[in-house]
């Protein structure tokens, strides 16, 4: 084989290697991942077992007993809000009006967050504290 | 006093930027890009060659393929250092690289 | 204030004048406008040098007539914080970039001034568009010298206590270092090819910045990841949070250029590939700067969107189109000058972890803008979460240090294939060992783990016997005691050693990572005092609460702690008292009590960490505040009443608050809630920091200049002189 045929076959495979690739990367990120929600978004349209990652702000006056807390999470503006019941130590962060992440699988009436997926955000480092 | 630290700075800059453009002073001779290009080559020929027989010694290359890549390196330096003998030289002999 | 905005109006003009003067410079070959470009560089790192420090005076000694030191500082903060209180603001941070860009700037400019002459000029405009982006962004949009609203206060708001801890304040400016580093050999990319001129000379100069920039850059990441798991409760040193990966991309992108250089050093290939590594890299470096303060991902490093998203998009945009642009413009007159010469060399190693970095750094920057993607693909937004990411990142890393194993064994240029069989032995012996070590101690149910683990040994093994065999052949070279051989060995060869300890490090890294993620062991508890619970091997003791008021240095109260002393024992060794607490900071809001402020603002942990070479162990505690509310609210009431006339002066208040807190604490420490524990039990963490201190040494010694050959002026044969001047360097 001359040398240019070899280079084009080579170039041929490695691109289809490159598109197989990006093609598994591509299905394997949706089907591992979870739709981001607001509170509002996701009590409007949540399917019950499948996993959501929420994000709002977290609602005065939660309520722990051990190692779980109850606690509340509205839209960033606006006053919409879904429960959440979550096992485990809360980060340093959280507080109420804290922005927090966490990944919520509804039962019932609750939404179920997801062992060591709640990430409060750092409070702002770069505009003032105004608490 | 703040407006005494702006002037001094903004004299001291107009200063230093514009001491190129008021200097009558030549500019040293330029060392040529090609002169450059090549020292740098023949350095890392020179590296090449170290790395050769560091490579040989570790076991890493047989004697006879170390041999002959040696020869072929050397090949080159020479070849690099002939072309930076062949450039015009417009400053002193003694220089350091 | 004036003289520092001033400053910055002066930085932005340099800037202007600076691009106009490199250009014209180069075009019409005056070097004077070239040295006057230059000199703009230098005048620039001096005159936001200046404008640093007159804001870092303001912080030392609490000027409030600073907006920016009243919401950052206090006068209750210590010395240091409030030095580095500094760049805890946007605007701040801003300013230490352009400071740190034009400083080194500077230094490249002045080291290669007599160099590169066709490169600079270009180099030059580049580095201070990027330093007048920057200028333009301190004018207009953050000024860091604005005045505070109002009359100037008595007291700021103050640091926020999760800064408080000297990583955290070193870590920025390791991180602004490294991205602003990256910027250098960004700029001479761009001023290479624009001067069609990207061959050796450039290879040469511009290593040693892309090396320090890489140095200060891992140093950065890694120091964030220290203070992450030890400063704060959830345990973990990397979340694969935006931010954190916009960190590690330019890193990789970094690691895989300073690999292909060599190539191109030695075989004069791969021209467009370094240029384009050196672009994307640059990009990365910039790109992390911008989601730090966009805020367009979800991340627990997202400050907030601010303002200053666009103008940092647009940046990128013109940086990402201007390289594209001018590689491939210049592509095809950049030709190979060879080609590899075998499969089996060093070189294709190379290639191969190229390739493996550069994968790695597509995967991270895939699921880092995923949920942005994704959103214009499907109108939603998708994210994935670390598992996912582990399960892309961690085959690669697998297969990088096979590799980091394998080219240490092999010959540049062509290896001799019978050699190659035999160098395989003792490594691989190595990998085995390990491998049977780690399933001794009861690595099987984790196959990647003992994967890794066995290619680490593989590394180890490899780099011990280049050491073993170099200095035997220095010995029968120059009869030279061991310790000595090992010595010169070394330094002869810094690049090649100093590489293998970089790889030997980075094995180390690895095995600490895949020991302490797979086989930890991790509980959240609920215990009252005197309770006790089995986590990891460890028993563990509630043995009493503990509660104490921390007074600043002037006297006001800084924060209550409330913690708990633990016993821990494992196995049949003696127990060792261990002690965590959490700090309550109080909160400067108007609205709340005098008490209840306490407990309104932020709270840090102090986590109980014992570490150890084989394990270590982690607790924090989260004390039952709520518990407290009936007590705190009676403390607020009593204090407003004594409170209600304005009858009590600022000490008497002072010392009423005190009181009040003391009584809380007291109750606390007698009559405690039952408290929330979070326990982590992780072998060979420890691995990870002392692997990074090795990395930074193979890197230093990779970055020592070694002397130069001297020339020397001959006029015997040509032959004769290269043997000399090849020998030369002491």
């Amino acid at each position: 084989m001359d040398p240019a045929r070899k280079r084009t076959v080579r170039l041929v495979v490695a691109l289809s290697a490159a598109v197989l690739l990006a093609a598994a990367l591509v299905y394997t990120s949706f089907s591992a991942s979870s739709e981001a929600r607001s509170p509002s978004q996701l009590l409007s349209s949540a399917q019950p077992g499948k996993t959501y990652q929420l994000t709002g702000k977290v609602v005065a006056g939660y309520q722990r007993s051990g190692t779980t807390t109850n606690f509340r999470v509205r839209d960033r503006s606006g006053n919409i809000s879904v429960p959440v019941r979550y096992v485990g130590a809360l980060p340093d962060p959280f507080r109420a009006g804290r922005e927090v992440i966490v990944d919520v699988r509804k039962e019932g009436g609750v939404f179920v967050g997801e062992k060591d997926s709640l990430v409060t955000k750092c409070p702002s480092k770069f505009t003032a504290e105004k608490t | 006093m703040d407006y005494v630290v702006i002037f001094v700075v903004l004299a001291l800059v107009v200063v230093v930027v514009s001491a190129p453009l008021r200097s009558r002073k030549r500019e040293e001779a330029a060392e040529s890009a090609e002169r450059a290009e090549l020292e740098a080559a023949r350095d890392a020929k020179y590296r090449e060659i170290r790395d050769a027989e560091l490579d040989f010694r570790t076991g890493k290359l047989s004697e006879p393929d170390w041999r002959a890549l040696d020869r072929s390196l050397r090949a080159e330096a020479v070849g690099i250092l002939r072309r930076l003998d062949d450039l015009p030289t417009s400053e002193g002999d003694a220089r350091f690289p | 204030m004036v003289a520092g905005r001033a400053c910055l109006i002066v930085a932005l003009g340099i800037c202007l004048y600076g691009i106009g003067a490199s250009v014209y410079g180069a075009r019409s070959g005056r070097r004077e406008w070239v040295a006057s470009g230059r000199r703009a560089v230098y005048a620039l790192a001096g005159v936001s040098l200046v404008a640093f420090l007159i804001l870092q005076a303001a912080f030392l000694r609490s000027d409030f007539s600073f907006a920016l030191v009243t919401s950052h500082s206090s006068t209750t903060t210590p010395a240091f914080y409030r030095a580095t209180a500094v760049w805890s603001s946007q605007e701040g941070s801003l300013l230490l970039w352009l400071t740190l860009l034009s400083l080194w700037s500077s230094l490249m400019l002045f080291a290669t001034r007599r160099r590169l002459r066709e490169i600079a000029p270009y180099a030059t405009a580049v580095l201070l568009g990027l330093g007048g982006f920057f200028a333009i962004l301190l004018v207009f949009y953050a000024s860091p010298f604005e005045r505070t609203i109002g009359p100037v206060p008595a007291e700021g708001v103050g640091l926020n206590p999760l800064l408080r801890h000297p990583s955290m304040m070193i870590h920025p400016p390791m991180l602004y270092s490294g991205y602003t580093l990256f910027a250098v050999p960004f700029a001479f990319a761009v001023g290479a090819l624009v001067a069609r001129r990207l061959n050796a000379d450039w290879i040469r100069h511009t290593r040693p910045f892309t090396l320090t920039a890489w140095f200060f850059l891992g140093m950065g990441i890694v120091l964030g990841a220290r203070w992450s798991y030890s400063e704060l409760g959830w345990g973990g040193y990397w979340a694969w949070d935006p931010v954190e990966n916009a960190s590690l991309m330019p890193w990789l992108t970094g690691t895989a250029f300073l690999h292909s250089a060599m190539i191109q050093e030695k075989r004069g290939m791969l021209k467009v590939w370094n240029a384009s590594l050196v672009l994307a890299t640059g990009v990365l470096a910039i790109l992390g700067t911008f989601l730090v303060r966009s805020g367009i991902l979800e991340s627990i490093h997202a400050f907030g969107a601010s303002t200053l998203g666009v103008p940092f998009l647009v940046l990128i945009a013109l940086m990402t189109a201007g390289s594209v642009y001018l590689v491939a413009t210049r592509a095809p007159q950049l030709r190979a000058e060879h080609r590899l010469d075998s499969l089996l060399s060093r070189e294709a190693a190379f290639l191969l972890n190229n390739l493996v970095l550069v994968l790695l750094c597509v995967v991270i920057w895939w699921g880092t803008f995923f949920p942005l993607i994704s959103e214009a693909l499907t109108g939603h937004r998708h994210t994935f979460g670390p598992p996912m990411f582990d399960k892309l990142t961690v085959p690669l890393a697998i297969v990088l240090v096979l590799l980091s194993g394998i080219g240490p064994l092999i010959a540049w240029r062509r290896a001799t294939v019978a050699n190659l069989r035999r160098n395989f032995v003792v490594p691989v012996g190595v990998g085995v060992a390990v491998l049977a070590l780690a399933l001794a101690l009861g690595a099987g149910s984790r196959p990647d783990a003992l994967i890794m683990f066995a290619f680490a040994g593989f590394v180890v093994g490899g780099v011990g016997q280049e050491l073993v065999r170099g200095v035997r052949a220095r010995r029968v070279m120059a009869r030279e005691p061991v310790p000595l051989a090992l010595v010169s060995l070394v330094r002869r060869n810094r690049r090649r050693y100093g590489g293998y300890l970089v790889h030997v490090g980075m094995a180390v890294v690895f095995v600490g990572i895949a020991a302490s993620s797979s086989f930890a062991h991790e509980r959240d508890v609920q215990l009252s005092a005197g309770d006790s619970v089995r986590v990891g091997g460890y028993t563990i003791d509630y043995v009493r609460p503990t509660a104490k008021l921390v007074a600043a240095p002037n006297g006001r109260l800084e924060r209550i702690d409330l913690g708990a002393d633990m016993r821990v024992a494992r196995g049949g060794e003696a127990p060792r008292l261990v002690h965590t607490e959490r700090s309550y900071f109080p909160s400067v809001g108007p609205m709340l009590g005098p008490v209840s402020r306490f407990f309104e603002g932020e709270s840090t942990s102090e986590v109980g960490l014992r570490a150890g070479l084989e394990r270590d162990f982690w607790i924090t505690v989260a004390p039952d505040t709520q518990r407290l509310d009936a007590r705190v609210k009676e403390g607020d009431r009593v204090f407003t009443r004594a409170d209600k006339a304005g009858a009590l002066t600022d000490t008497e208040r002072n010392e009423l608050l005190g009181q009040a807190l003391s009584g809380l604490a007291g109750s606390y420490a007698k009559n405690p809630p039952a408290a929330t524990f979070r326990v982590l039990v992780s072998p060979m963490v420890t691995w990870i920091w002392l692997g990074a201190i090795v990395v930074l040494l193979g890197a230093l010694i990779a970055l020592w200049p070694s002397p130069r050959a001297v020339g020397r002026r001959v006029t015997a044969a040509y032959a004769a002189r290269v043997g000399r001047e090849a020998r030369v360097p002491a």
